[in-house]
């Protein structure tokens, strides 16, 4: 039964949206209790799955047996790379799902079975991505992924969602085509399309991997994925779609969909073409550091102009792709540079759960989207504070949080490579952050206006699993449990990724096969 | 001009089309102002690319990859001769395990019998996959004609500055 477990991470999603559409649709509330069952399922495989891949290595898994004679088949393989990342998605998957037990608006509860049912689609394709083996299950995984972030997007009650959601629409798209494309090249040069197949071939056959046609798919397959990652100049649906849909769905796609597409340019780069194929072209790193550079600075600038919350949330995570893309390009000897990228792909999904989570809150509850309009709310929500203000550290990158870790192994990496200007690229994007959110703790500690009514006392009216009528009214107190507990587990993960990222690190380094001494020299 | 279609365009032909098609496709999702013709634009896209992977799997002289059909072309194959391994045929690599270290598509080779059915057979999916995607498009431009009762960009975005102004 235990070898079983990779394809239960995807089957157990998969099967839970099938049933919320036989039954959700007639029984609204036994949605929830589905969607919830299946993905700890899910969590517990891949918690499962990842430890196998942690203590014995990497490990293929055949769907139904077939092994590939030809490159033929579909392949899962899990080793501790997507160990940690699977383990990643279903706990951010869990902790967004406990978010939406209320529905934000009377109007969306007509919706409950169909936005279950597009999450738990979103959540199959985030765990194919990370799973699959395979260059083109990896295409269609990715539009499985995306279609349905589409549709989660445009299922908001907002007038401008779906205008978002059209245009992320047509810019993943076109993204997802180019991959396609690039692998067609792949396909017509390796014959094959199986991720370590091509591996192999383009490492043992010199003829194959210097010839333009491996090039020319190496750049369709990265151009493609920067759309999908939203890579700067590359950005543009970005802000609009996640600002605009509702809060239940920004806080499963901000965290994951982008986070998940760095993770597949790392594992193009890395286990597709080789770290030394693509370091092998001389200059690619520095042009592809430059523009990460570009990007970091870009998104940190214009974060600084939104007067709104969710807004300046969706910037910040345009600067934080710029530190993963470069940190990923950074080709410094000992590769700190893509450990720092990897790792940081599980902090900023913690982070980015955890900030969203608070925006949704304020949001939801309050009604709040604008910074101004945050004047006292420390004294009003202590709770959900104390969530933003540790959110807020990782993201300016304070010990011990995860976001200082990331940061260290990054510029760690930088100097190593001697690329000076990502370093100081890094640096003064931390200041950014830093001015960005004391600016809010001095709003929403000290305020502006005089607090109206000191009601502390917290909501603890026990949250089941039925979903009470929507609130209309927003009392001045605390945030319900159903929306407490998610973000005080996403900061106390923010903590614990900081706390253990030396075994963390170990774990990444390991799939770089990096021998373990020098992991233990810097400890 | 002649010349140059004979020797450069006229042996890669599928490829030209394909890289024309995807070109008018991302033109008209560029520059096209209606969201319908900005989706049609897509699935032109999609197509071009669908092209290109049909191409693929062509070999000159290949008969479908039925076993039964292996028949039809060893009759052709007498009288072809070494016609076979023309250059059209380039993209004739097999899911071989190492197809590098092929030798030289020869008649006697088996497979070159038969069309490569794996890039017909991943097209399923994207035809699949790209029909879902344009479904999504048209029931989101329904929706957003419901809402704003435009279809046309430059509208679209004023009426939601409008939106925007007003809160």
């Amino acid at each position: 039964m235990l070898e079983q477990l990779p394809a239960v991470i995807l089957l157990a999603p998969l099967f839970g949206a099938l049933l919320i559409s036989l039954f959700g649709l007639r029984e609204r509330r036994a949605c929830f209790p589905v969607a919830f069952a299946s993905l700890l399922i899910a969590l517990a495989s891949a918690i499962g799955a990842g430890t196998r891949a942690f203590t014995g290595g990497a490990y293929d898994y055949f769907i139904g047996g077939w092994e590939e004679p030809l490159g033929i088949g579909i392949v899962l393989r899990v080793d501790s790379l997507n160990g940690l990342l699977l383990i990643a998605i279903a706990v951010v998957a869990v902790l967004a799902l406990i978010f939406t037990i209320r529905p934000s608006s009377e109007k969306d509860e007509g919706k409950t079975a169909y936005f279950y049912i597009l999450f738990l689609l979103l959540c199959v394709g985030l765990f194919g991505i990370t799973i699959t083996g395979d260059a083109f299950n990896l295409f269609v995984l990715i539009e499985v992924s995306a279609l349905t972030s589409y549709g989660l997007v445009a299922i908001g009650s907002s007038r401008r969602c779906k205008m978002a959601a059209f245009h992320y629409l047509l810019m993943g798209t076109v993204g997802a085509s180019f991959y396609l494309l690039g692998v067609g090249y792949l396909y017509l040069k390796t014959g094959s399309l199986n991720i370590q197949d091509i591996n192999t071939i383009l490492a043992t056959n010199a003829v194959v991997s210097e010839s333009p046609g491996v090039t020319t798919a190496f750049i369709l397959i990265l151009v493609g994925i920067w759309i999908k990652m939203a890579f700067f100049p590359l950005y543009g649906w970005l802000p609009n779609a996640y600002s605009y849909c509702p809060s239940g769905s920004a806080c499963l796609l901000a965290p994951l969909m982008t986070k998940v597409s760095v993770y597949v340019m790392i594992r193009v780069m890395l286990s597709i073409f080789g770290l030394e194929w693509v370091f092998g072209h001389p200059g690619w790193s520095d042009l592809v550091v430059w523009l990460a550079v570009i990007a970091i600075l870009a998104g940190s600038i214009m974060a600084l102009a939104q007067r709104e919350i969710k807004r300046m949330l969706c910037y910040l995570i345009v600067a934080e792709i710029g530190y993963m893309v470069g940190g990923a390009w950074l080709n410094d000897p000992n590769l700190w540079g893509l450990t720092g990228a990897f790792y940081h792909i599980l902090a900023d999904a913690m982070m980015t759960l955890c900030l969203f989570l608070t925006a949704g809150i304020f949001f939801k509850y309050r009604g709040i989207s604008e910074i101004a309009d945050l004047d006292g709310i420390f004294k009003k929500m202590p709770l959900t504070s104390i969530g933003f203000v540790i959110g807020a550290l990782a993201m300016i990158g304070v010990p011990p949080t995860c976001g200082f870790f990331s940061k260290f192994y990054l510029i760690r990496g930088g100097i190593e490579g001697g690329q000076w200007e990502y370093v100081a690229a890094l640096l003064i994007s931390s200041l950014v952050n830093a001015v960005l959110f004391f600016r809010i703790f001095e709003i929403a500690y000290f305020g502006k206006k005089p607090a109206e009514g000191h009601d502390h006392e917290h909501n603890h009216e026990h949250e089941h699993e039925h979903e009470a009528p929507a609130q209309t009214v927003l009392p001045a107190r605390e945030a319900p449990l159903s929306a407490l507990i998610p973000l005080l587990a996403a900061a106390a993960l923010i903590l614990l990724v900081g706390i253990f990222n030396g075994q963390i690190v170990e774990l990444i380094r390991v799939a770089f096969e990096i021998p373990s001494t020098v992991v233990s020299n810097l400890r | 001009m002649v010349e140059f279609f004979l020797n450069t365009v006229k042996p890669h032909f599928n490829f030209w089309v394909y890289v024309i098609l995807m070109m008018v496709g991302l033109w008209s999702l560029i520059a096209k102002n209606n969201l319908i013709k900005k989706m049609m634009g897509l699935a032109i896209f999609q197509t071009a690319i669908i092209l290109f992977y049909v191409s693929l799997g062509v070999k000159d002289g290949a008969t479908i990859p039925v076993l039964e059909h292996y028949g039809d072309y060893a009759e052709k194959a007498e009288p072809a001769g070494p016609d076979a391994s023309k250059p059209a045929s380039k993209p004739a690599s097999k899911p071989a395990p190492n197809p590098a270290s092929m030798p030289a598509p020869a008649a006697s080779n088996p497979a070159d019998a038969f069309a490569n059915p794996v890039p017909h057979v991943l097209m399923l999916t994207a035809i699949v996959v790209g029909v879902a995607t344009l479904g999504v498009a048209l029931a989101l431009c329904e929706m957003i004609f419901k809402e704003f009762d435009t279809l046309e960009e430059d509208e679209l975005l004023r009426k939601i500055k409008a939106l925007h102004d007003d809160a």
